[in-house]
């Protein structure tokens, strides 16, 4: 098979490594957030293309239609997608925490908060 | 017959019980609302360990949907050890978390807490009985995505850089996972893992296959903190809430092991790929890596939460070293470790709580002289170390012999002595723990704290107990892994 004949894989498998590149490679929190979305969507493609028959309908079972195409990738996608979706929500919600607990996003700069003595207006790490 | 749905009811019961807690909004009655499910759930999974004892396999079709088509629910001798250790954790926990809860998180979120718990349940109970691919994957999200949250309800805000840090590792981590079952499912056409089992046997293009097995290795080894991917478990373990700490520590990652296991033995195990891929030796050497470096980076901690976490990650070691045998004694120390490995260190961390209700953060510099201020918390800390480190008459000690035999059986005499080189190590980490709770003067402020309350230290120190328990009696711990270790060897062998 030819380079085009893959071209679905291909896009993809860029799209999975640049997800993860952005993941690694960005320091800011919600960035690294939008990395993980790509690289999850890549995923969603790879069920997605296998099941696709070019021509296919709807599995309908009647005279006419010979040819259809694989419906669980799409079940298993849409279950997938929900799952992807609460992860993003809550990573955004992590996000929106730590802003108000550091003042930051970005992920340098919250170490090196980290590393400095709590002020006391932000401490929460007092002994109960 | 009620009976007949207990594989199903069990992952049901949390699931429905957590929407309910946010209902009745109030901390007491949603705790009693754990506390019954918890304990309901560990009679069935003990009931189902019994059903299954003499090696028949229970397979439950959800909506009567027949297997392969639908998903089924099969509990064979593997993942009914798993559930009951998973159950048995969670009724524990919840009893000593009622205390621990109240003191470190404000009374609003009492009611979120056990919600989070129950999900937290229902994904890892829901892990170890599904018999279908991708509804692992959901279960593991349930499970994966109600820990990120309990993690992030500690009081240090680093709690939350914890939580996010391993929200992104989990998260690829199953995305991996993902990858690796969408492989499989292009190959063989079924996301059953028995019917899977059967047609792998059969595929003959091997490079996609065994693309599969690299990624959902890569992907649970995340999942489990296989070192070196066990980055996100010392914050998240050293600044979640105590009782949270003391149950993902017990669970998560075992139940992560178990899916390795299932996906080596039972999907794989029946085909010869596996072989095709040095898979032993990698689990070795890295094994081997987290014994001794974890070990290490443990001995020079400062905080003790952390100090325990990093000797989780070494234990874990253990636990893979014990499956890169791929023998029957070899799985069975594993197994077996897997077992002992959560009691200890479920209970060291509930003792660890107990400390943390009193001091806040407990490190080395503020716990000086308390075991005379705290005595049974620290002599539990003491007993739980003497298990960690495999003193004889412990549980550490039986699945250190067994993983020594099964070196020996293999005829790597080096690996044996490495095992207890390692635990040396623990001798270390363990005593600068006495040596800073029994041989330093307690301070003024130490000396006025009092021991912690009973409802947390009779759970915990009832663990230890139980590590002593099975280290003496050893029917149920070591026949319920040979047995398991059969089930997976007997596609092979």
């Amino acid at each position: 098979m030819t380079i085009a004949g893959h071209f679905s894989y291909w896009i993809t498998i860029f799209l999975a490594i640049a997800g993860l590149y952005i993941v690694i490679a960005r320091g800011n929190l919600i960035k690294k957030l939008v990395g993980l979305g790509i690289f999850q969507t890549s995923v969603y493609l790879l069920y997605i293309v296998p099941g696709k028959l070019i021509g296919g309908t709807a599995p309908i079972i009647a005279e006419q239609y010979g040819l259809y195409s694989n419906p669980l990738p799409h079940v298993l996608i849409l279950t997938a997608i929900v799952v992807g979706v609460a992860t993003l929500a809550l990573g955004l919600a992590l996000v929106v925490r730590i802003r108000e607990a550091y003042g930051s996003i970005e992920e340098d700069e919250i170490l090196d908060l980290d590393k400095t003595p709590v002020f006391p207006n932000t401490a929460t790490s007092k002994p109960a | 017959m009620i009976a007949q749905h207990f594989p199903i009811l069990q992952v049901v019961l949390p699931l429905m019980a957590a929407p309910l807690m946010v209902l009745l909004r109030r901390g007491a009655p949603a705790w009693l609302l754990a506390v019954i499910v918890s304990w309901t759930g560990l009679f069935i999974s003990l009931s189902l360990l019994a059903q299954v004892a003499d090696g028949s396999v229970i397979s439950y079709a959800i909506g009567s949907w027949p297997p392969p088509w639908g998903i089924e629910y099969r509990i064979d001798r593997v993942n009914a050890f798993v559930l009951v250790l998973v159950s048995l954790i969670a009724a524990v926990v919840v009893i000593y978390s009622r205390a621990s809860v109240a003191a470190e998180l404000p009374a609003h979120q009492h009611y979120l807490f056990y919600s989070l718990f129950a999900l937290c349940l229902a994904g890892l109970l829901g892990i170890a009985a599904t018999g279908d691919a991708f509804n692992l994957f959901v279960f593991l999200e349930i499970s994966s995505l109600s820990s990120y949250a309990l993690i992030a309800l500690g009081r240090d805000r680093r709690a939350l850089m914890a939580s996010y840090q391993y929200l992104i590792m989990g998260t690829i981590g199953a995305t991996f996972y993902i990858i690796g079952v969408g492989l499989l499912y292009l190959m063989t056409g079924t996301l059953n893992m028995a019917d899977m089992a059967q047609r792998l046997a059969g595929v003959t293009e091997v490079r996609a296959v065994l693309a599969a097995l690299a990624f959902i290795t890569v992907g649970i080894c995340l999942k489990l903190a296989l070192f070196p991917l066990h980055l996100w478990l010392p914050n998240a373990y050293a600044y979640a809430p105590s009782a949270v700490t003391a149950f993902l520590a017990a669970t998560a990652t075992k139940v992560s092991v178990y899916v390795l296991l299932r996906f080596y033995y039972s999907i794989y195990g029946e085909s010869a790929i596996f072989y095709a891929l040095p898979m032993g030796q990698i689990l070795l050497l890295l094994s081997l890596a987290a014994m001794f470096i974890a070990s290490a980076i443990a001995i020079i901690q400062s905080d003790l939460k952390r100090l325990f976490a990093y000797s989780s990650v070494a234990q874990i070691g253990y636990i893979t070293l014990g499956i890169s045998f791929d023998s029957v004694t070899g799985l069975t120390g594993g197994i077996v470790h897997l077992f002992n490995h959560a009691l200890t260190k479920g209970a060291l961390f509930m003792l660890l709580g107990c400390f943390a209700l009193r001091l806040g953060r407990i490190r080395f510099d503020n716990i000086g002289g308390i075991a005379r201020v705290m005595p049974f918390t620290s002599f539990g800390i003491v007993l739980g170390g003497l298990s960690l480190i495999g003193a004889p008459g412990t549980a550490g000690f039986i699945s250190k012999w067994y993983l020594v035999l099964a070196a020996l059986e293999s005829g790597q005499w080096w690996i044996a002595l490495a095992i207890m080189l390692s635990s040396l190590l623990a001798v270390v980490y363990v005593w600068r723990f006495v040596e800073a709770a029994y041989f330093r003067e307690p301070d003024a402020k130490t000396a006025q704290l009092k021991e912690a309350p009973l409802e947390m230290l009779v759970p915990a120190l009832l663990m230890i107990a139980a590590c002593f328990y099975f280290g003496l009696d050893t029917t149920l711990t070591v026949d319920g892994a040979a047995r398991a270790a059969q089930t997976l060897l007997q596609g092979i062998r």
